[in-house]
């Protein structure tokens, strides 16, 4: 083995890892405000319990849906560019972008609901609410929110992705970009499995 | 960049674990509303937590990772495990 063919090996290897490294400081950007939520429902656990009532299971079950079939769509995706498939690759990332685009519809007649009964922070009908449920709604925008925030980026670095697989820059030889998005869409996806239950089935 | 030794996932597995993620996610909603009483949060975390694993085991590739960074992964998790753990055992003795 060359000494160049060995260091392009390590690149691969530490680049992932570089990517991992960067999850685990999502990873725990999210904790802190799942800590939070959890002390505060241990705190509050009657407000959170009426303040969760306004949710709709139905609409966070249909995007959680949404998101694991995703997931899938960017794993296969993955196994098709190893197999030199890049139309499937490509094709599957599409379906995946159609998703998030579906999840962020979703999120914009949800937020769009509240908003009109004016359950948003710092409304005049907020201001009014027991401090408890104030704590949820701030938290339920806030969890939510930085979520649709990595939902868009992901959809930013597929699309990246794809025009690298169009131009061959991916292919199935080199397609690390396309690992590491593919690690940061099922982030997305990780987060979401965990705020689903505890803002909108819990009440 | 050259990806060595990388396994394939196939899309059969994908789609067995896909099937598993949407059963599970089933289970969690009807179980929780059963209204299990003190039960309900304990049941949904655990349930979440086995859907999580599923995902960083097979769509995010960790059981075909090297040692190294499957115990980076659960190292990290223990970690985040022992901050909520501390949280929760201030919060309630001070």
């Amino acid at each position: 083995m060359s000494s160049t063919e060995h260091s392009e090996h390590i690149d691969s290897d530490t680049g992932k890892m570089g990517m991992w490294l960067f999850l685990f400081t999502e990873l725990f950007l999210f904790g802190g405000l799942f800590i939070v939520y959890a002390v505060m429902r241990s705190k509050y656990a009657q407000e959170f319990h009426h303040a969760a009532l306004e949710l709709n299971a139905f609409v966070g079950a249909t995007n959680t849906v949404v998101l694991l079939v995703s997931s899938m769509t960017v794993a296969m995706s993955l196994t098709a560019i190893q197999q030199n498939r890049s139309g499937k690759a490509i094709g599957l990332i599409l379906i995946t972008l159609i998703l998030a685009g579906v999840f962020m519809v979703n999120k914009y007649f949800e937020w769009g609901h509240k908003i009109g009964l004016h359950l948003y922070p710092g409304s005049d009908v907020m201001k009014t609410l027991p401090h408890g449920e104030i704590m949820f709604f701030g938290l339920y925008f806030m969890m939510t929110g930085l979520h649709a925030i990595h939902v868009i980026i992901g959809g930013i670095l597929l699309t990246i992705v794809i025009r690298k697989i169009q131009s061959g820059k991916i292919n199935s030889e080199h397609f690390l970009l396309q690992e590491n998005a593919a690690l940061y869409w099922h982030l997305v996806d990780l987060i979401w499995i965990f705020l689903f239950p505890l803002l909108y089935l819990i009440t | 960049m050259k990806n060595h030794e990388n396994h394939i996932s196939s899309d059969t597995l994908n789609w067995t674990v896909l099937v598993i993620l949407l059963l599970l996610t089933t289970i969690s909603i009807l179980a929780i509303k059963m209204h299990l009483g003190a039960f309900t949060v304990a049941l949904a975390l655990i349930l979440a937590s086995i859907k999580v694993t599923i995902v960083l085991t097979y769509f995010m590739h960790l059981k075909f990772e090297n040692s190294l960074l499957r115990i980076m992964v659960g190292g990290v998790f223990l970690l985040f495990a022992i901050v909520i753990a501390i949280t929760f055992i201030d919060y309630y003795f001070r």
